[in-house]
């Protein structure tokens, strides 16, 4: 049975058309979801793609969290759901409370766009376990607000449990406290990245194939899981 | 019609980049007395009935501010103190 993995399209997202294709060329099927439908569809994963959600009105994705397909995603995500934020979806992850902490402005409050070099320093969650630790891999950066922030005390748990995901390697392209690209939540399931895997999955449009690892990734934690 | 306002700041422990940005466009305007900028945001709300403080603080606290980085006041306002006022 073909992996069944949704896709969030919110008033103003960019990238779902690219989160979608990454979806397809991993293997598995994408299934589009819209904003005002609470209906998951009966996904087995779900993606929320990066973009400009309600305009980024108020803060990065406060609105977002609260449209009726996020009341669903949170419910799920606690029980287990895979979720992948991307961009724009991980600054609505941080708002709807999945994962701790705030993306704020740029500390040079120039918008970033450039191929960067990470490195993976946690391959146990849904969306990683494909890649080796300390793998180092190149993806596309492109954001205005993606200056990771959170007390020390969260820092240092997020470090202590390994839950910081990804690191930039090379110079950091917004300020992210201790160069945070990603980060996990305590089950794993729920992950959150700055730079954008979906844009790195073929040879004529990407960087590197580096990307599809987060969506393969995902395909064999779903073979793996429980039914 | 009295209204709640709400003032939105970063904390103080939160960079502020365009705070900062304003700081240093300060000199080319000959001011050089001034030691930091902090930008925050002032949200003006009108309710149907009377103004509500404790409604106030709980949408600014769920939607308005994210506490994790921001900090937030309410007050009540009388009507020419808001800025739909006619002056």
């Amino acid at each position: 049975m073909t992996a069944r993995v949704g896709v969030v399209t919110f008033p103003g997202s960019l990238d779902d058309g690219d989160a979608a294709r990454a979806v397809r060329i991993a293997g598995a099927e994408a299934v589009r979801l819209w904003h005002g439908d609470p209906d998951l569809h009966g996904v087995d994963a779900v993606v929320l793609p990066g973009g400009f959600s309600y305009g980024d009105y108020l803060r990065c994705g406060a609105i977002a969290r609260f449209a009726p397909v996020m009341e669903t995603i949170v419910q799920a995500a606690r029980g287990g759901l895979p979720v992948l934020g991307i961009c724009n979806g991980f600054q609505i992850l941080c708002e709807a409370h999945l994962l701790p902490g705030a993306l704020t402005r740029n500390q040079h409050l120039h918008f970033r766009n450039r191929d960067q070099v990470l490195r993976i320093e946690s391959t146990g969650t849904a969306w990683t376990n494909t890649f080796q630790p300390g793998q180092e891999v190149l993806i596309p950066v492109k954001n205005g607000e993606g200056c990771y922030v959170a007390d020390p005390a969260t820092l240092d748990r997020l470090e202590g449990e390994g839950r910081v995901v990804a690191r930039y390697v090379g110079g950091n392209p917004n300020g992210s406290q201790r160069d945070i690209a990603a980060i996990t939540n305590e089950a794993g399931n729920v992950v959150g990245i700055m730079p954008h895997p979906e844009h790195a999955v073929e040879a004529l449009t990407g960087p590197s194939l580096d990307g599809l690892g987060f969506f393969t990734s995902v395909l064999k934690h779903l073979v793996g899981a429980p039914a | 019609m009295p209204r709640v306002v709400v003032d939105v700041m970063l904390k103080p422990e939160i960079l502020d980049p365009q705070g900062q940005a304003v700081a240093n466009a300060l000199p080319r305007l000959g001011v050089s007395d001034v030691a930091s900028v902090r930008i925050g945001r002032r949200i003006e709300i009108e309710f149907t009935g009377e103004p509500d403080l404790d409604r106030a603080r709980e949408i600014a606290d769920k939607l308005l501010a994210n506490p994790v980085i921001e900090d937030f006041t309410v007050r009540v306002v009388t009507a020419d103190e808001t800025a739909g006022a006619q002056s």
